[in-house]
């Protein structure tokens, strides 16, 4: 099944909630394949549309690779799912953009295990908030480190804990 | 069943039965009150393999949950991405899977090109693969031998450091550096390969083709060892594929995956080379053991690679290693990604770039740090003995853990 046909599929099944299909128009077989993505608008029902990719037997997206954020600059964050079937060999990534303000996604931990650890870094680093996340908590930082560091607009502290922090 | 085993006439009965007291099962629960204890195992612990803290809560010896507390060597590499030009990121890069280096490397500049569609010499490609393919022997022999280390056999640790040494050697004469080694750059290499880097290649590999054979008989088929690893830790292959375990972890459990066939980079489609996988013959799929089999049979593969490489190698070809080495490293507007196999499985880099000479945000997706959040699903039940030979069988570097 080609990613044009699966996204066929997620068209007919979800309707509007189904953006885009970027491409990059010119490049290698390799850039249109792994470079490409499809925009999710409805965040509300992006759990729905994972159970679906993950279940439906013609599509068997059995494999989480990563999840990523972005921050765009414009007051959005977007956040980047990588997903593989390694029965039939498919890939898909798939992008939602939400507003930096007011950052929330339901968490895929109960349809991909592997989400887990990337949610909770996505938290950390960018400050997006997984609603449903079984151990949200940050992962690499300090439980009361200031600020989301991967934000273009983070400043870091003059001071942590009476330790200075630029060097 | 692999032919090395069936010369071996001991058979071992590892039987759950035989190597496992589980305790929930032998005692009658409920007659005893048992209380909970936490345990913190590291920081500084010498087999966390690094700055890793173990939040164990343990029933007497009977591991309940693992809590795994990983940023002790957090240096926030995709914020200094951000900041750097793409070939300056090259030694940052280095820094973050520091046991295999080049393998990190192999990946990053192979993101780069694909992102800027860089073609690079044949003879370029031959160098990175026999680099990347003798930095997996020197990884896989590090992890074999702490492996042994762990499960408290000295002997076989020596034997592998010998032998990486000649490996090291190899990349010191080519490009001055014996760990962390700037050598892979994008469209090019820093050095072109010491002519005398062949032949003692070629001296490499039947050497190391007995040590091979030696660390098989001295730890892999020892008793001792094989009771010690055998049918703990077991992962199911399905929860392997949800949880996003990749490398030996995944090829323990039986599943055929291996970035180098399934997503095929660099010149990898030349060579003849057999995906490793686990197998029932002694304990069971998917346990730590069958990971340090994967292990072992990967080193004969690559072996196998090297030996193809040697012969197909352009040794005529006096092309300059950097005259594909783009004079404005400048990637195109848009997103990519692109993943290599380490010794530790999938390394992805996500990569967005808004055409500027910096990338936008570099994502990396370390195999090791997907293959630690599993830690708590293979180990709770287990004794807390258990642990430690569970957690090494996973093989992690904590530099790339916590990037």
């Amino acid at each position: 099944m080609s990613q044009h046909s699966i996204i066929e599929r997620l068209r007919g099944k979800f309707g509007d909630a189904i953006g885009a299909w970027r491409e990059m128009a010119e490049g290698s077989e390799y850039q249109r394949r792994m470079g490409s993505y499809l925009e999710i608008l409805a965040p509300q029902s992006l759990l729905d549309i994972c159970f679906f990719l993950r279940d439906e037997s013609e599509l068997q997206f059995d494999s989480l690779l990563l999840i990523s954020s972005v921050d765009n600059a414009d007051s959005t964050l977007s956040v980047v799912y990588h997903i593989e079937s390694t029965i039939l060999g498919n890939h898909l990534a798939f992008k939602v953009t939400l507003p930096a303000d007011d950052a929330h996604l339901p968490s895929v931990t109960s349809v991909w295990a592997h989400a887990n650890w990337h949610e909770r870094e996505a938290w950390d680093m960018m400050g997006v908030h997984f609603d449903g996340h079984p151990d949200h908590r940050r992962i690499l930082l300090d439980e009361d480190w200031p600020g989301h560091p991967l934000r273009k607009d983070f400043k870091e502290p003059a001071f942590y804990h009476g330790m200075k922090v630029p060097y | 069943m692999p032919e090395i085993l069936e010369r071996r006439t001991i058979k071992h009965s590892t039987l759950a039965t035989t190597t496992h007291v589980h305790a929930p099962e032998e005692v009658e629960r409920g007659r005893l009150r048992t209380e909970e204890m936490v345990l913190n195992m590291g920081p500084q612990h010498p087999s966390t393999h690094g700055v890793l803290r173990l939040e164990v809560v343990l029933d007497g010896e009977i591991v309940v949950d693992v809590i795994p507390h990983i940023g002790y060597l957090h240096r926030c590499f995709e914020k200094h991405a951000e900041a750097l030009t793409y070939p300056q990121i090259i030694p940052y890069v280095d820094r973050m899977d520091y046991i295999s280096a080049m393998s990190g490397e192999h990946g990053y500049v192979t993101a780069v090109e694909r992102m800027m569609n860089v073609e690079v010499p044949e003879k370029v490609e031959y160098i990175r693969v026999l680099f990347a393919e003798l930095q997996r022997i020197a990884s896989h022999l590090i992890a074999i031998g702490t492996y042994g280390l762990d499960a408290g056999a000295f002997t076989p640790f020596l034997y592998c450091l010998r032998d990486r040494e000649s490996i090291l050697e190899m990349f010191e004469k080519t490009c001055g550096a014996r760990f962390l080694y700037n050598y892979m750059w994008v469209g090019g290499l820093s050095h072109d390969l010491h002519p005398d880097v062949l032949g003692m290649c070629r001296a490499f590999v039947k050497v190391n083709r007995e040590t091979h054979t030696e660390v098989n008989n001295l730890l892999t088929f020892n008793h001792i060892f094989v009771e010690r690893t055998a049918n703990i830790g077991i992962l199911d292959p399905l929860v392997a594929v949800n949880c996003g375990a990749s490398g030996p972890m995944l090829r323990g459990c039986g599943v055929k995956w291996d970035i180098r066939k399934n997503d095929p980079y660099s010149i990898y489609d030349r060579f003849d080379f057999d995906v490793a996988v686990g197998s029932n013959d002694l304990g069971t799929l998917g346990d730590a053991f069958n990971r340090h089999w994967v292990r072992m049979l990967e080193w004969e593969q690559s072996l196998n690679i090297i030996e193809q490489i040697l012969e197909q190698y352009p040794r005529n070809d006096m092309t300059d290693v950097q005259s594909a080495i783009p004079r404005r490293l400048k990637a195109p507007a848009g997103e990519i990604y692109s993943r290599t196999e380490t010794p530790r499985g999938e390394l992805g880099y996500y990569i967005v770039s808004r055409g500027d000479v910096k990338p936008w945000r570099v994502k990396v997706r370390s195999p090791a740090f997907s293959n630690l959040s599993i830690l708590p699903l293979i180990s709770r039940g287990y004794l807390i003995a258990d642990l430690v030979v569970i957690l090494g069988s996973i093989d992690i570097v904590l530099g790339e853990v916590d990037r």
